[in-house]
């Protein structure tokens, strides 16, 4: 197999080939392959849908393969449910931790492999064993604490203790630090290399590449359910490594600036004005004026009031104080019925709870907003429902492009486009978008970002939530800062800066 | 729509994997075993002009059942669930009969009619009285329909001053003992019921509707579906349909007994939805497999009893049978036979995920474009793999 390649450092421990998995109406892998070496860090790099979480389900057991093979240390194997793979030395830490956090750290750490004596668990010798565990990774926690005291980012930890203590040779990590602040994924790197040097193969899953860059040695790169190549990560030029997982040029990517704001005069009786609108304990009063054809950016940071804001513009949220104009008419926001009967548009930052549903097709998630303002009686009609379906996902370039494919088998890219599409059907002129971005790839996030742009210079009044500052940055005209649930600052988007931004968050912009 | 591959493997895929389609077998299974054991389980024939044999019995016993359950199968794709359904249906007929008992004129068809639509009335409000619990006060189903269920036989037992209500009356017995073009009754009334219910959930967008608020009630409250009214009338509409059934049951023994009549009727209602493959957690529901659902159940006690054995096997049958469709029914083994099915075809069926989309940066992201400047899905393969290609000179290339 190896022929032009360097030679590997040793046998890999685990070698997936060939492996397929379809799921109906989709096929999530074609005949991917993966290899993990002992001592490194492999990343699995894609776009949303490209396979990687799929591809690590099968390795996990949580998924059966439709064909290929795994083997692990040149031993075929077939992992029927997780705990098979477990046994083979595969650990794997998820990125919502899946530990019982009303138990102690050592019993989560020993849990279901408990030492015991005279048929009862030797709490003596487990405590021993969590600490021994959590001294070789340097963790200062107490064993006998009670895990869910701690923040998740130490949870983390504890679940890869735990994947220790099992003496994985493999140790799995899906998006291990998507809620990390910087220091935290520094322990979380550090811990990391310490297995790796203890000669564990990881497997590690990010969409950032900065952090890819910083602790991988070998990447697999994923697009559209097949394998492009495998490289060292030390030879892959970040550039490459971009257009590998998009399959297309970048120039896309670097066309990303707004074209210049368009004239709008700001004396023009705004779109959406807010006056005092609050609701107690989430938000207090707040102003907020969003005009035609602008992009407004509320920056913040998570719990700041940002996204609080967003659902009572709305309603999905009652307002307890302030009044609201549409196109300088007095209007009461009290559902969201009430707020679409007005031209407003929401995709909720949580996807999976508030947007998607999930038993639900392709199609009838992209009409159900359009549906529901019709009523029930008047169905759209089939073939109007179809053509606006196939439109929306050819322009919105939806993957897989199968109007019946379950919307729950989409990636999360792809399922934030049918969302999209499902309120750009409905013609908003205001268009409230919380973490349109969140969790996707950096193909999905370009063309969405430049979709908002677009659909502002056609007119659309659209406010942008963003826990990145520099997508805010890029995409609004208008930025307003929150901050301990208030607002503190209400900034020109030309003109202001990530630094600007950043005191402004961390010191509420000092307007005594 | 365009028969594509895909489309095929789709469609056939969703089939093999369907509870339906294993209620129906299960059916069938039960019917062939049927005519094996009593020859004479079809034969039908004609008497005074209407029809006779076990098939019509086997069709009459079920429909307060299967009118029920086709309620039921809406209630529950909501996420929800009503056990008050055998107390509505005792109400019900202990009003009916109260009225018509203590008529001046009990023989009328007008006091039939004062009768029935009083009791219809009845069980209209107590629908809307578990939908108010469920939908504005926000009580779980299961309490807020045990409310009605535990104080609905006290009701109908105050009604009816706890006595058993006899009463003739030609006009409503009729719902229980007459005949339409040969049928009985009941079975053309269920039957016209459940084809309005289905024209009414799949001709409109309604049914869509209740399985986006059964999947994901706060994803369609923000896209705008009215979740609360939708909920809401489903609780009104089945407690419609145990009114009904009360009519029926009553009518068919010319006797209101409070405390007695549709006794477990909530739980084979549900039973009968839930081997037709409609999730106790919402979502997506069959009619089609409530039917089957009541059918099979209907089918087992009419088997057991025709059989000869005594009413405590019948439940011991029911039960084993019950089970062993819902093995069938279950993912697991699903799989395993899918699996097995499939490893079998994908040697034979291509590949049909989307080619990568290469080199048009020009896409255009606006739903409003539609000019096709998107390269459309079936570019020519040479074009396709030049990109792959270099890609793989790298390193490990000759992975692939």
């Amino acid at each position: 197999m190896s022929t032009a390649a360097p030679l590997p450092p040793a046998a890999p421990v685990v070698e997936m080939s060939g492996i397929t998995i379809e799921f109906p109406g989709v096929r999530a892998l074609d005949g991917v392959g993966l290899r993990l070496f002992p001592g490194e860090v492999h990343a699995v790099m894609g776009e949303n849908g490209a396979g990687k979480s799929t591809l690590i389900k099968a390795l996990t057991g949580v998924y059966r393969y439709d064909a290929g093979t795994v083997t692990v240390d040149g031993v075929e194997q077939h992992f029927a449910t997780p705990a098979d793979a477990q046994a083979a030395g595969i650990s794997t830490v998820y990125q919502e931790v899946n530990l019982c956090p009303n138990l102690t750290v050592t019993e989560n750490i020993v849990l279901g492999r408990e030492p015991r004596k005279r048929g009862s668990i030797d709490r003596r010798a487990s405590r021993e064993r969590a600490r021994r565990v959590l001294g070789e990774l340097n963790l200062d926690l107490d064993p006998g604490s009670v895990l869910g005291r701690y923040p998740i980012a130490l949870q983390q930890l504890v679940a890869i203790a735990r994947a220790v203590d099992t003496d994985a040779k493999v140790l799995v990590l899906d998006e291990p630090t998507s809620s990390l602040d910087a220091g935290e994924v520094a322990e979380l790197f550090r811990v990391v290399r310490a297995l790796r040097d203890r000669g564990v193969a990881i497997l590690f899953v990010s969409h950032f590449l900065d952090q890819v860059y910083e602790i991988s040695d070998r990447m697999t790169v994923l697009r559209n359910g097949r394998l492009v190549a495998e490289h060292r990560t030390a030879e892959l030029p970040r550039l490459q490594l971009v257009q590998e997982m998009i399959g297309r040029e970048l120039s896309t990517l670097e066309h990303l600036e707004r074209e210049a704001a368009q004239d709008t005069p700001t004396d023009a009786v705004p779109r959406l004005r807010a006056r005092g609108l609050g609701r107690t304990g989430a938000i207090a009063p707040t102003d907020l004026d969003v005009h035609a054809g602008r992009v407004t950016g509320l920056a913040g940071l998570l719990g700041s009031g940002r996204t609080e804001l967003t659902r009572l513009l709305f309603g999905a949220d009652r307002a307890s104080a302030g009044t609201v104009e549409v196109d300088g008419r007095p209007v009461r926001l009290r559902t969201p019925r009430t707020a679409i009967a007005e031209g407003i548009a929401f995709c909720s930052e949580d996807r999976k709870g508030e947007g998607v549903v999930g038993d639900l097709t392709v199609r009838d998630n992209v009409l159900l907003a359009l549906q529901a303002r019709r009523g029930w009686l008047r169905r759209i009609p089939r073939k109007q429902g179809d053509e606006l379906v196939a439109r929306y996902i050819k322009a919105l370039d939806i993957r897989p492009a199968h109007p019946d494919a379950l919307i729950r088998n989409l990636s999360g890219g792809n399922q934030q486009k049918v969302l999209l599409a499902r309120w750009l059907l409905t013609e908003p002129r205001l268009l409230l978008l919380d973490e349109p971005t969140r969790g996707i790839d950096i193909g999905a996030k370009a063309q969405i970002q430049a979709l908002v742009s677009q659909l502002a210079s056609e007119g659309m009044s659209v406010v942008f939530v963003s826990a990145e500052l520099e997508e805010v940055l890029r995409i609004s005209d208008r930025i307003t800062v929150l901050r301990d649930h208030r607002t503190v600052a209400d900034l020109d988007g030309s003109t202001a800066t990530l630094d600007s931004v950043v005191d402004l968050i961390a010191s509420g912009g000092d307007r005594a | 729509m365009p028969e594509t591959p895909t489309d095929q493997r789709h469609r056939r895929r969703l089939d093999t994997s369907s509870p339906v389609v294993w209620a129906a077998a299960a059916l069938l299974v039960l019917l062939v075993f049927n005519a094996v054991v009593n020859p004479g389980f079809f034969s039908l024939r004609i008497q005074d002009g209407h029809l006779f044999g076990s098939p019509v019995d086997v069709l009459k016993n079920v429909a307060p059942t299967l009118l029920i359950a086709v309620g039921m199968t809406l209630v529950i794709a909501t996420r929800g669930i009503d056990l008050s359904v055998g107390a509505v249906l005792a109400i019900s007929g202990a009003v009916s009969f109260t009225i018509i008992d203590g008529s001046p004129d009990p023989t009328s068809a007008g006091t039939a009619a004062v009768a029935i639509g009083t009791a219809l009335a009845v069980g209209l409000v107590l629908g809307a009285w578990n939908g108010f619990l469920v939908s504005v006060v926000g009580i779980q189903p299961i309490i807020a329909t045990l409310v009605l269920m535990t104080a609905g036989r006290g009701l109908a037992m105050l009604v009816t001053d706890g006595q058993i209500i006899t009463a003739e009356n030609p006009a409503f017995d009729w719902l229980g003992g007459g005949f339409v073009l040969g049928l009985p009754a009941q079975v053309v009334l269920t039957l016209l019921v459940l084809l309005v219910v289905a024209a009414l959930t799949r001709r409109t967008a309604l049914g869509t509707l209740i399985e986006a608020v059964g999947t994901n009630p706060e994803a369609a409250r923000l896209a705008g579906v009215r979740s609360r009214s939708i909920t809401w009338t489903v609780y009104v509409f089945v407690a419609f349909t145990a009114a009904v059934a009360g009519l029926m049951t009553n009518a068919n023994v010319s006797a209101a007994d409070a405390n007695r009549a549709g006794l477990f009727i909530e739980l084979d209602a549900i039973l009968a939805v839930v081997i037709g493959g409609t999730s106790l957690a919402g979502g997506r529901y069959s009619l089609t497999g409530t039917v089957l659902g009541a059918l099979i159940l209907q089918t087992l006690t009419t088997t057991t009893l025709t059989m000869g054995l005594p009413d405590e096997y019948v439940r011991l049958f029911k039960a084993v049978v019950i089970i062993a469709v819902f093995l069938l029914q279950a993912p697991r083994i699903r799989a395993a036979l899918g699996r097995r099915r499939r490893s079998a075809r994908t040697t034979t069926s291509p590949a049909v995920p989307l080619p990568p989309t290469t080199g048009d940066d020009a896409r255009p992201l606006s739903p409003t474009a539609t000019e096709p400047a998107t390269v459309p899905t079936t570019e020519p393969a040479g074009e396709r793999t030049a990109e792959p290609a270099t890609a793989s000179t790298t390193d490990q290339g000759a992975l692939r």
